[in-house]
């Protein structure tokens, strides 16, 4: 092997991982405070949504798929959750299980398009996209929920976000420094380890990848291709659902104009998890890093004081290199061997 | 003796290390039908492929009336006068345009004007459409035609060019009697014309209606050159399948109890139901042309397809599999033909590609893999099946094909099988391998039924303890693999009824 493949492997590899480390540095030197433990928290909260997104979608890419939907069936989770709790006046509790119900069920109908209708992935979930921004819109005729407010037929709603539901997404844990973790951060943690086990040691997730790589094959392997595909849209609605509810927990009413960043942001993180480590393929650890490193550099950025749409061009710059690394050069690789 | 339209000489084409084409030598005579016959693999559709510019060729020359002739794309091929009408018919026609414009196509698209005059091309098309016997209203889109009158205006659409070569690869696959019957009056007359033609084709039906000469080629080489009446037609199917004999070495073990049972089924509407009995130990390999139906049988007995009529039982219980996974619970297994579609995981390594049937025997708790289960797995197949790698973790598709396709095999030999079915076990391989998954498959077929479905008869000979021949959807004969008569079954394989019919067939 010579030198200069050695170093392409190594490139393959390490690289995003170098690119990030490299990142910290730069920000340490250039923005001061940027290394301190509030703003590392502050960098795993902002985080921690967007993860739990690129989480689902991650499970999707592993059978081949794509769901665009996510985005909006959090912002429905936001809407619902708020609308359960404030105009309906029910628990936190309800408003949680229809929520994840909601998403478990979009996921439902995403597979079945895809799978027995036959609708590409793309035109499938973006159809749902669409569809689930203008339903999530329709109860409030386009208003925002919050208590107090006055519904289309006049009266005005009474119901309260819970002191619970809220903590979901506000409540810090004391960690040697006081209220120093949130709690959406664990809950990112728990899902990615979860995700994370299931697709690399569980044989569900085996028989996903292979899907993936040749879905004729696992077929005639006796694969039940149609199910494991349709499981994996509900995991991805289902997870996308669940930082909806978090996403509401945090804002504290349902705000029909948050979450828009939410789907490029969790795109970005598992289309960059592909080059983490040089995998190649979507993988639930590359994914949770890819979420970080876009938490970081937007973190660094906004502590630099660049302005909002830099940020977008910064973001979409660094995934068109994560997918060089990715397609070019890992390419290059299994050509050789 | 006519003009030759088209001369090839010692043509040469590999991809990477394996060769397809060696020292091809042709004549397309004008004003004449051409078949070319040969198997999967043969390196047919390579040749087509060089002939009408879709790839070039690596040594060699192609003479066309005369002139040299080297096409760098198919637009060079198509302004030259040869034209193809590719098997899947869908290729030749745009099915969301209407008739008129399906025929007018390339005038369209090399056209200057802005605007298309469409009363104009509609009569022209008109035209065009009346010389091919199309009948079909020029303004209905191509996707309501039937697939004859599809491919009609595909072939129309080729003959606006006035060809000098027309090329037809399988045209009759999906047509009926009466549409066949209609391509071959048109065919007739363009020879009458002066076209040369080009027939691939292994219907023998068609072959004797048409052909003025056959050739055939095998493993990249012309085979056999059959250009004077009367023509030998089983010396055709000959050239094509080859029978270079191996020494055989059968014993066949007795027979156990009957495994399979397969009554009155019918795989086709039109073809004829048949009853076969598969038993325990027992190797049976199922020979037949392309198309012949031998694919259609093992995608039923596998869930894949769905049988016309008729029943099937296994181990004298009903058995009807909607799904390989219904066929494989059943212990049911195929090894699927064309692995590379088929059968390999390509991102999997060659341990995990071994155990993807069988998932659930090295899991444990919680559905976990048990890696340690696993690797022990992916060991012992690996010395069973002799595959020569340097670790189980070693990418699938850094192994050759032979040892490739010994992982496809050796995935569905690690667990105890009632069917077996191997569909084109040696498609691909080079003989090293196939004599090493031949005997792998005759070492372990104690207690199960074992179906390996061939192209050539020298596998068949190789590997089975009973051969049955497979003809137009029905079985056709069956016998064991003892003192067999190659010309018979060579005859049954071609299904020509024996040389004095044929004879009286073309008098």
């Amino acid at each position: 092997m010579s030198v200069q493949t050695r170093l392409i492997d190594l490139a393959i590899k390490f690289g995003f991982l170098l690119l990030m480390a490299g990142l910290l540095v730069f920000f340490s030197i250039t923005a001061p405070g940027f290394m301190s433990p509030h703003s590392a928290v502050f960098v795993f909260q902002s985080v921690a949504i967007t993860g739990i997104l690129a989480l689902g979608v991650t499970a999707t890419l592993v059978v081949g798929g794509f769901d665009l939907s996510i985005g909006a069936v959090a912002t429905s989770a936001l809407m619902l959750s708020a609308y359960v709790m404030v105009v309906w006046e029910l628990s936190a509790g309800t408003a949680i299980v229809l929520c994840l119900l909601m998403g478990a069920g979009v996921g439902l109908v995403n597979g079945l398009l895809i799978v027995k209708a036959r609708v590409p992935d793309l035109l499938a979930t973006l159809g749902m996209m669409f569809l689930l921004i203008g339903l999530q819109r329709i109860p409030t005729e386009g208003r925002s929920i919050s208590t107090g407010m006055t519904l289309p037929d006049g009266t005005v709603a009474r119901g309260t976000f819970s002191e619970f539901f809220l903590m979901l997404g506000r409540h810090r844990i004391d960690f040697f420094i006081e209220r120093l973790i949130p709690l959406s951060v664990i809950f990112l943690l728990v899902v990615a380890l979860l995700v994370w086990v299931f697709l690399e040691f569980t044989r569900h997730g085996r028989l996903m990848y292979a899907i993936g790589s040749n879905a004729q094959a696992a077929q005639l392997a006796g694969v039940k291709v149609e199910r494991y595909k349709i499981a994996a849209y509900m995991i991805s609605g289902t997870l996308a659902s669940f930082g909806g509810v978090l996403l509401a927990a945090r804002l504290g009413r349902g705000d029909v104009a948050s979450g828009t960043n939410l789907l490029l942001d969790a795109v970005a993180a598992a289309l960059i998890g592909f080059a983490v480590l040089g995998a190649g393929k979507p993988n639930a650890f590359g994914t949770a890093i890819g979420a970080l490193f876009v938490g970081v550099l937007l973190q660094g950025m906004t502590m630099m004081n660049a302005p909002y749409y830099t940020q977008d061009f910064i973001k979409g710059a660094v995934l068109v290199v994560a997918l060089v690394f990715t397609f070019a050069l890992s390419a290059r690789g299994s050509r050789r061997v | 003796m006519t003009q030759n339209a088209l001369e090839i000489r010692n043509m040469n084409k590999a991809f990477g290390a394996n060769s397809v084409l060696r020292g091809i030598d042709l004549d397309l005579p004008a004003g004449q039908i051409t078949v070319l016959m040969g198997a999967n693999g043969a390196g047919k559709s390579t040749l087509v492929k060089i002939m009408c510019g879709v790839q070039t060729a690596d040594r060699g020359t192609m003479l066309l009336d005369g002139q040299d002739y080297a096409p760098d794309s198919p637009h060079a091929a198509l302004r030259a006068g040869i034209v193809t009408v590719h098997q899947s018919i869908n290729d030749g026609v745009v099915t969301d345009l209407d008739v008129a414009s399906n025929l007018m196509l390339d005038r369209i698209a090399a056209g200057s004007g802005l605007f298309l005059r469409a009363a104009k091309l509609r009569a022209e098309a008109r035209e065009i459409a009346k010389a091919v016997g199309l009948v079909a209203p020029m303004t209905q889109p191509v996707a309501l035609l039937s697939l004859a009158d599809r491919q009609l205006v595909a072939i129309a659409r080729a003959l606006s060019h006035n060809p000098k070569i027309l090329i037809l690869d399988e045209p009759t696959s999906s047509l009926s009697d009466a549409e066949a019957q209609r391509l071959f009056t048109l065919l007739e007359g363009l020879r009458a014309k002066g076209v040369a033609i080009l027939y691939i084709s292994h219907r023998m039906s068609d072959i004797r209606r048409l052909a003025d000469s056959i050739l055939c080629m095998r493993d990249g080489v012309i085979s056999g050159s059959f250009t004077k009446a009367p023509l030998d037609y089983s010396g055709a199917v000959r050239a094509m399948l080859g029978h270079e004999m191996t020494e055989v070495d059968i014993t066949i073990p007795a027979r156990g109890a009957p495994v399979l049972e397969l009554s009155e089924l019918r795989l086709r509407a039109q073809s004829r139901p048949f009853d076969l009995t598969l038993h325990a130990n027992e190797v049976v390999a199922v020979v037949g042309l392309v198309g012949s139906g031998k694919a259609q049988l093992a995608n039923t007995l596998y869930g894949v397809a769905r049988p016309v009529s008729g029943t099937m039982r296994l181990d004298g219980q009903s058995y009807a599999p909607k799904s390989p996974a219904q066929a494989i619970a059943r212990k049911v297994f195929m090894a699927a033909r064309d692995r590379r579609s088929n059968a390999i995981i390509p991102d999997f390594d060659i341990g995990r590609n071994f155990t993807l049937p069988f998932t659930r025997r090295h899991s444990g708790f919680a559905d976990l893999i048990r890696r340690k289960s696993e690797k022990a797995l992916a060991a012992r197949m690996i010395a069973e099946m002799g595959v020569k790698c340097q670790s189980h973790a070693d990418p699938i598709l850094s192994l050759s094909g032979g040892n490739q396709q010994k992982v496809m095999i050796g995935r569905w030999m690690a667990e105890e099988a009632r069917l077996l079915i191997l569909d084109e076990p040696f498609q691909g391989v080079d003989i090293q391998a196939r004599r090493d998954i031949g005997a792998r498959i005759r070492v372990q077929s104690a207690g199960r039924a074992t179906l390996v479905m061939v192209t050539e008869l020298d596998e068949a000979l190789e590997v089975a303890d009973r051969i049955i021949v497979i003809c137009e959807g029905s079985l056709k004969s069956d016998r064991p693999n003892r003192d067999i008569d190659l010309a018979t079954l060579m005859a049954e394989v071609a299904d020509s009824p024996s040389e004095v019919v044929t004879e009286r067939q073309r008098a």
